[in-house]
């Protein structure tokens, strides 16, 4: 019944001991987004101990998660969640599985983008790439107004001084995982 | 006419806040049999009970009132103080001032003092008409009978054997040994164990202080503390192995005996447990199917050496299914309590199986994970996180066979899901249960059980291994359910209790007993029924009651019940209550 693979895979890739967990729920206890989760993140837990791959793959959650750390944080065995839900949704996407929150998804690519452009985060982009690509150009409109009024959103990118060693480590990264992907397929 | 002194305690200011002490020492000084009184701060601080020996010395008193707290709380403090001086110490009394009169009036000192001086009166007419009694010696037997040949009867019996007293060990079985010696070894140290229990097997059994009588069961216990009579018989058991297994039995232990009796000083009762009948599980399949087993018979499949078969047909089993909680903490089909050891011997069975068979996969159902000991949280995270082992939180609904498969039907309240697993035998953690003849040894010791059968400690937190019946105490899971450890633990903590018994030749007790007046006494025999204690008897030659000091705990029922009041009890006589109450009013 259970997929024990997904145990060990999940393990290796987010460098944790899952089969640690107390199931005390305090990290769901805690968690910011779990009221608007469909499991909250120790029945995500319990999912990947029971290997239950597809139901986990397929859920909000991995994509909800806002890697804020509180969950990992708070944990009395130190099982950091926040990689385990990025070990989650790196696998949803090797495998093509729908994402069931697909602005999480372009989120996180335009972020990326920014950081591998600028050397940092430029939130102006940020917020530009974001509406544009997912249409919703009026959300949030109140809170970015406040954010831009109070000077918290550049208009120009801070450069930092080593751009060229950051897009270095983005280059090698890639490289190694497309090495690593031609390794499991032979 | 007495000379006796009184000594008014001021206790800081608990009695002196709310009652004129000076006025008490002054006016109960003015009474006939009251040669002396004073006030001080605190009496039981070393000036003040040098004041009290003073004082009998200089006015030659013969009596002593010390007007403070509670007797419960310094009557011993004071009766030693005067001994020192030379009085007997049942001439010395306290009248409590404090409990039942200065911390209860604490708004009224004017009613406050005179209640105080009539207490103090009164006691004072008591004393003053006290005997005075020599504690008494009761002798003593040297020798303890430890029933049960387990860990924990092995245990005791040898830390007592090697303190140089003799102990009579007795066992049902024709081995010793017990339960752990079924057990494939011990959680924690693995290893270890089966080697540790056959030392103590052997030093049990050539120890010079030490006698074995296996097959052997307790028929009869008289006496009381320091002087039992105990009669030992075959057991039934005996009888039924009376064939083949005699030959394995170890050759110096006493074997074949005819019933015979015998005198013990102290007895530790250390019967041990059973294992809960399978067959009262159905739901699970105890009893129905062959390859559901109890943690017990399990434990044997796992004995080192052996390879792991399934009952029915000796495949080894890939898949097996622990059920944690089978017949404990149900009310409904089982036994209320928590058997406290399977959390962890689920742990170790599991791992030593996931062990001994490549590619197996072992899964626990459980309600809880109670494994409060030191390094025991730890040892059942090992199996989850070293042997993946794989827990899930919920009770089994019910298991059935299929094919050759044993299905579980179960839930997984984690993850919200039922579950559904095809396994090749399931292990039921059933409970630890006291032995069939508990609650009948415990009538014929007079100590008691309670609901579930398991002897009763005289404290549950305080006097763990003793029992409310002096002279006999308690050692292992015939208390309740315990594992090694605590079972050792106990066993040694009863064996310093016979030998804190054992440290005097004889024993003392109090003198405040009850006694009879001969020429009163009808021998109608209430006394006899009314006594809780068992101390009293009709004299089958003089035919009057007779008191047995050693048992009376001078409760004074007989007092109250005998009709002609001929029951007395030492210086609470009924001449002096009534001139206490005379004083009072």
């Amino acid at each position: 019944m259970t997929d024990t693979n997904l145990l060990q895979q999940i393990n290796t890739l987010s460098s944790q001991t899952l089969q640690l967990c107390y199931h005390c729920h305090k990290c769901t206890a805690g968690c910011p987004v779990a009221e608007d989760m469909q499991y909250g993140p120790d029945r995500i837990l319990r999912m990947v101990q029971l290997g239950q791959k597809e139901r986990l793959l397929a859920s909000h959650d991995i994509w909800l998660c806002a890697a804020c750390e509180t969950c990992g944080t708070r944990c009395p065995n130190e099982i950091d969640i926040a990689r385990v839900m990025d070990a989650l949704r790196q696998i949803a996407i090797e495998e093509g599985v729908t994402v069931s929150e697909p602005d999480a998804l372009k989120f996180h690519k335009i972020f990326m983008y920014g950081v591998q452009m600028f050397g940092r985060s430029h939130e102006m982009f940020l917020f530009a790439a974001y509406k544009l690509w997912t249409m919703h150009l009026m959300d949030d409109m109140d809170s970015g107004i406040a954010l831009i009024t109070k000077g918290k959103v550049p208009i120009m990118p801070s450069l930092v001084k080593n751009r060229a060693e950051v897009s270095k480590l983005f280059k090698e990264t890639q490289a190694r995982e497309q090495e690593s992907r031609g390794g499991d397929s032979e | 006419m007495s000379r006796v002194g009184v000594f008014v305690c001021h206790c800081g200011n608990n009695i002196a806040g709310s009652v004129d002490v000076k006025a008490v020492a002054e006016e109960v000084g003015k009474h006939n049999n009251v040669v002396f009184a004073t006030d001080y701060k605190y009496m039981c601080s070393d000036p003040g009970q040098q004041l009290i020996r003073e004082s009998i010395e200089k006015y030659n008193l013969d009596g002593v009132v010390v007007a403070a707290c509670s007797p419960a709380m310094h009557e011993t403090t004071f009766r030693k103080t005067v001994n020192a001086a030379g009085m007997n110490p049942y001439r010395c009394e306290s009248a409590n001032i404090r409990e039942q009169c200065s911390w209860v009036h604490q708004n009224d000192e004017e009613a406050a003092t005179e209640k105080a001086i009539a207490i103090t009166c009164s006691i004072a007419e008591k004393v003053s008409s006290n005997e005075e009694l020599e504690s008494l010696v009761i002798p003593l037997t040297q020798r303890t009978l430890v029933i049960g040949g387990g860990i924990a009867g092995m245990q005791a019996a040898l830390d007592i054997a090697d303190a140089g007293y003799p102990v009579i060990l007795v066992e049902k079985a024709n081995g010793l040994g017990g339960k752990m010696a079924q057990l494939s070894g011990t959680y924690l140290n693995f290893n270890a164990a089966p080697d540790l229990l056959n030392q103590k097997i052997e030093r049990v059994t050539h120890h010079p202080h030490i006698q074995v009588i296996l097959n052997a069961e307790v028929s009869e216990v008289s006496g009381y503390v320091g002087n039992f009579q105990v009669k030992i018989v075959n057991s039934e058991e005996r009888v039924e192995n009376y064939g083949g297994d005699m030959d394995d039995s170890q050759s110096s232990p006493t074997n074949n005996h005819s019933p015979f009796t015998f005198d013990v000083g102290a007895i530790i009762v250390a019967t041990g447990w059973e294992p809960y009948d399978l067959e009262k599980l159905p739901e699970y399949g105890g009893g129905l199917i062959t390859d559901v087993v109890d943690g017990l018979t399990f434990e044997k499949m796992l004995a080192p050496g052996n390879e792991i078969r399934r009952p029915s047909d000796g495949k080894t089993p890939q898949e097996i299914v622990f059920v944690q909680c089978a017949g404990s903490r149900d009310r409904e089909r089982g036994v209320p309590y928590c058997s406290k050891v399977c959390c962890m011997y689920v742990a170790k069975q599991a791992m030593t199986f996931q062990e001994r068979v490549p590619y197996a996969q072992a899964y626990v159902f459980y309600i809880d994970i109670r494994s409060a000991g030191k390094n025991y949280d730890e040892y059942v995270q090992r199996a989850m996180t070293d042997f993946h082992v794989l827990y899930l939180r919920g009770k089994v609904s019910k298991i059935f066979q299929e094919g050759d498969k044993v299905m579980v039907w179960g839930v997984d309240t984690l993850s919200d899901r039922t579950v559904e697993i095809a396994a090749d035998m399931v292990v039921l953690a059933t409970p630890m249960t006291p032995p069939a003849g508990a609650v009948d040894l415990g009538q014929r010791l007079h100590i008691s059980t309670d609901a579930n059968s398991f002897f009763t400690e005289a404290h549950p937190k305080l006097r763990p291994v003793e029992t409310l019946t002096a002279g006999i105490y308690l050692a292992g899971a015939g208390q309740g359910p315990k594992d090694i450890p605590e079972t050792v633990s106990q066993a040694s903590g009863a064996a310093a209790k016979v030998l804190q018994l054992f440290s005097h030749d004889e024993m003392t007790s109090s003198p405040l007993v009850a006694t009879v007046i001969p020429e009163l006494c009808a021998a109608c025999g209430v006394c006899v029924n009314l006594c809780p204690y068992g101390a009293r008897q009709i004299h089958p030659v003089w035919n009057i009651a007779t008191v047995n000091s050693a048992l009376c705990q001078n409760c004074g029922a007989c007092v109250v019940g005998c009709p002609n009041k001929a029951s007395q009890v030492h210086n609470w006589r009924p001449d002096q209550l009534l001139a206490m109450i005379d004083e009072v009013l």
